[in-house]
């Protein structure tokens, strides 16, 4: 592992030598098994599983690739995994029962839903210290931040709406209706929508930044397939902002969606369960968590066409690639 | 249409707050203002009041297993979380729920304290009572504008040659209990099924419930014996001694099987039945596999998070009953929520509307059969402790919804609401 990132360091020092399959570290949460899988990018091998706390879920990594963090939620912690040892070295102070987080564009807070107590806690991971504790709906779940940093975006899962923070006050400015259940907010890079997926109702949500209205939502049609298993999870946008996945559940696909048109261009079959997805930093391959199949689905961006799947721990739930 | 509302509330919310700086709470809090009057200033609405009232009939009841004694508050617990959850979405749009709970005996004749409730303005009324209670107060009901939740009921009769117009059904009924059952035990290859139940009426219903389900479904009753409450005391120090050589010797002249169906809801013999059955087999029904509407260990589906928020606020696990109420309650808070009103009619149009849909914790969006408004749902197949299964079954397919492959379909309802 050690010998790997060295020598990503040496070709990236080395100036951009172009390469077809740029290798980078995958990190998977097993919600199940309690354990993260680590995987090369390159190979779609798994070079390592470590053991965390108890039903990891929500994870990212800092921006200069350091630390993994990582929601153990029955715990009811956030735990700091340093990348170069694979250690947990630290734990930050989530609040009750954390499933999912956002770390803010300058990487110095991070912004934890806690699902039983119908808060965002906004923590500062240099002194581990909480910042505020803003009151939301009932179950809040996904947690988007727009990429100037100014506004964060909350969904409550009982309460069906997407609560607009402004991240200087902490406090809620607009409070937008979408459909039953939304899971995970995602902002164009722009800033100018954030996309809100709705498991039960199974749409997506187009939020007009400016306006904070709805501005369009994108239903799934799978023939073949009852509307009740179309059920909206993780949502990705590619940096261009022009491709936006979506991943659908017990559908089994993550769907392709021209964000110009807001039509679906493709559905792509993974695994069982579709649940959350993370881009390579590179943009070429898109990962997919399917929790029942107990796998990950390497995703080809360029055609749309799944490359391959690769078994990792119980339940996979999140996933995060190292930006280096 | 709908989402344009609430856009414009949290519109008009999000520039109130810009230019004061107060949260929303305390938007809510504030003196209420006409918008007309002030529009650039003070946007809030005032917080309207929507009321919602319980109906119980209820008695303490003994059960053969001191474990299954309904809790106290069985479910006007699940009712009192959702108006929680419905305040905590209700101060975003400055709406306050409230319950008011009417408690009568078991057998009581229930019309006069509904008049009262009716007097008293309750629009939205959860009903935990007997098919026949239920019955003399419908169409008062209905003669009032005031919706009926049934959230205790499972008579089948209530959605079929009994159904009304103005009753919501979030409760199962025994026909969709015994199919989600009866799935399971089809999809186990276990076909073969002896079926023993009690001698009180709502036994003989889900018995009959339990013959139907065999006969959709493939599953071959070989015989059928009836245990007669003789009226035993349920609990006596010694009883155990007498049941243990009893059961096998009432269960002995029943043909070979693979399993033992159970219909004992009033809870005369049909606990005893595991592990004294004459021959080794498994037991279902009101006994041993049982299906339900929830089930208390149920964690699938986000259900932790209902779960530890009900055992918080209520001190004891979920069951059925709460879920059903919570349901109602939800559906609601969801409609005033959607349709930013505590309009009556609004509310009930948009719970009427084809696109309706409610979610609860259990892995798909839940809608109303719309030829008897019974809420379509998934069955919990448990033992006490857990969860083994939930139906409808993999393979079981059905034209429109899988759902509707529990309890009394379409083509086969008796119901004409009137």
């Amino acid at each position: 592992m050690r010998k790997h990132v060295s020598a990503l360091a040496l070709v990236a020092g080395l100036g951009f030598l172009a390469s077809p399959a740029f290798a980078y570290t995958v990190y998977v949460s097993n919600e199940k098994d309690n354990t993260v899988t680590i995987l090369d990018s390159a190979t779609m091998q798994v070079t390592k599983t470590i053991n965390v706390g108890q039903r990891p879920r929500g994870i990212t990594i800092s921006h200069d690739g350091k630390f993994v963090y990582l929601c153990a939620s029955d715990d009811d912690t956030i735990e700091v995994i340093d990348t170069a040892t694979l250690q947990i070295v630290d734990t930050l102070p989530s609040g009750p029962d954390p499933e999912l987080f956002v770390l803010s564009p300058d990487g110095k807070t991070l912004y934890v839903a806690n699902e039983d107590d119908n808060l965002v806690t906004v923590i500062d991971i240099e002194s581990k210290g909480v910042l505020a504790e803003i009151p939301v709906g009932v179950e809040p779940e996904g947690m988007g931040i727009s990429p100037d940093g100014k506004t964060m975006v909350n969904t409550s899962e009982t309460t069906n709406m997407a609560h607009f923070i402004d991240t200087a006050t902490h406090e809620i400015t607009d409070n937008v209706l979408v459909d039953s259940r939304p899971r995970f907010v995602e902002f164009t890079p722009d800033g100018k929508e954030a996309w809100v997926s709705a498991e039960i109702g199974g749409t997506v949500s187009v939020i007009d930044n400016a306006t904070r209205e709805v501005k369009h939502k994108i239903t799934f049609e799978i023939p073949g397939l009852r509307a009740e298993a179309i059920q909206p999870v993780g949502v990705r946008i590619t940096a261009d902002g022009k491709k936006a996945y979506v991943a659908l559940g017990p559908a089994n696909r993550v769907a392709v969606i021209d964000t110009a048109t807001y039509e679906v261009q493709k559905y792509v079959l993974v695994g069982q369960r579709v649940w959350q997805l993370a881009f390579t930093p590179d943009q070429k391959t898109i990962i997919s968590t399917n929790g029942v199949s107990n796998d990950i689905t390497f995703i080809d961006v360029a055609t749309d066409e799944p490359v391959q799947s690769v078994t990792v721990g119980a339940l996979p739930w999140g996933v995060v690639v190292s930006p280096n | 249409m709908k989402s344009m509302v609430p856009n414009t509330l949290a519109v008009f919310i999000g520039l109130f707050l810009a230019s004061v700086n107060v949260c929303a709470v305390a938007a809510q809090e504030a003196a209420p203002q006409p918008k007309a009057e002030a529009p650039a200033k003070k946007p809030e609405k005032p917080t309207v009041d929507i009321k919602l009232g319980y109906l119980r009939a209820y008695e303490p009841q003994l059960a053969l297993s001191v474990l299954d004694v309904a809790p106290r508050d069985e479910g006007v617990a699940g009712a009192n979380v959702a108006i929680n959850d419905n305040n905590t979405t209700g101060k975003f749009l400055n709406q306050k729920f409230t319950l008011d709970v009417t408690e009568v005996k078991l057998d009581a004749d229930v019309v006069p304290v509904f008049n009262e409730m009716v007097a008293k303005g309750d629009r939205y009324v959860l009903a935990d009572l007997s098919a026949k209670q239920l019955l003399s107060i419908a169409d008062i009901a209905r003669d009032n504008g005031v919706l009926l939740f049934n959230v205790g009921a499972t008579d089948d009769s209530l959605r079929e040659e009994d159904c009304r117009i103005n009753v919501f059904h979030t409760a199962p009924t025994r026909s969709m209990l015994a199919d989600g059952l009866a799935q399971y035990l089809i999809w186990k290859q276990w076909r073969k099924w002896v079926l023993v139940y009690g001698s009180h009426e709502r036994d003989q219903l889900f018995a009959e419930a339990l013959r139907r389900s065999a006969t959709r479904f493939g599953g071959e009753i070989l015989a059928e014996k009836e245990f007669k409450d003789t009226g035993t005391a349920r609990r006596t120090d010694s009883g155990v001694v007498q049941i243990q050589r009893q059961l096998p010797v009432f269960m002995q002249d029943l043909p070979d099987h693979e399993v033992v169906l159970v219909a004992d809801e009033s809870e005369v013999f049909g606990t005893y039945v595991p592990f004294r059955t004459w021959i080794p087999r498994p037991v279902a029904g009101t006994a041993g596999l049982t299906p339900s509407g929830w089930h208390p260990a149920s964690e699938q589906w986000g259900g932790t998070q209902i779960q530890n928020r009900f055992a918080k606020t209520s001190g004891r696990r979920m069951l059925s009953k709460d879920m059903a109420a919570w349901t109602a309650v939800r559906i609601i808070g969801d409609a005033a929520t959607r349709t930013q009103s505590a309009d009556e009619k609004a509310i009930e149009a948009f719970i009427r509307d084809d696109k309706f849909s409610i979610a609860a914790f259990k892995g798909q969006k839940l809608t109303f059969r719309k030829w008897n408004w019974q809420l379509r749902q998934p069955i919990f197949l448990g033992d006490g402790r857990s969860v083994v299964s939930t139906s409808p079954q993999e393979g079981f397919l059905h034209q429109f919804s899988e759902l509707d492959t529990l309890g009394v379909d379409q083509p086969e309802t008796k119901c004409v609401l009137k």
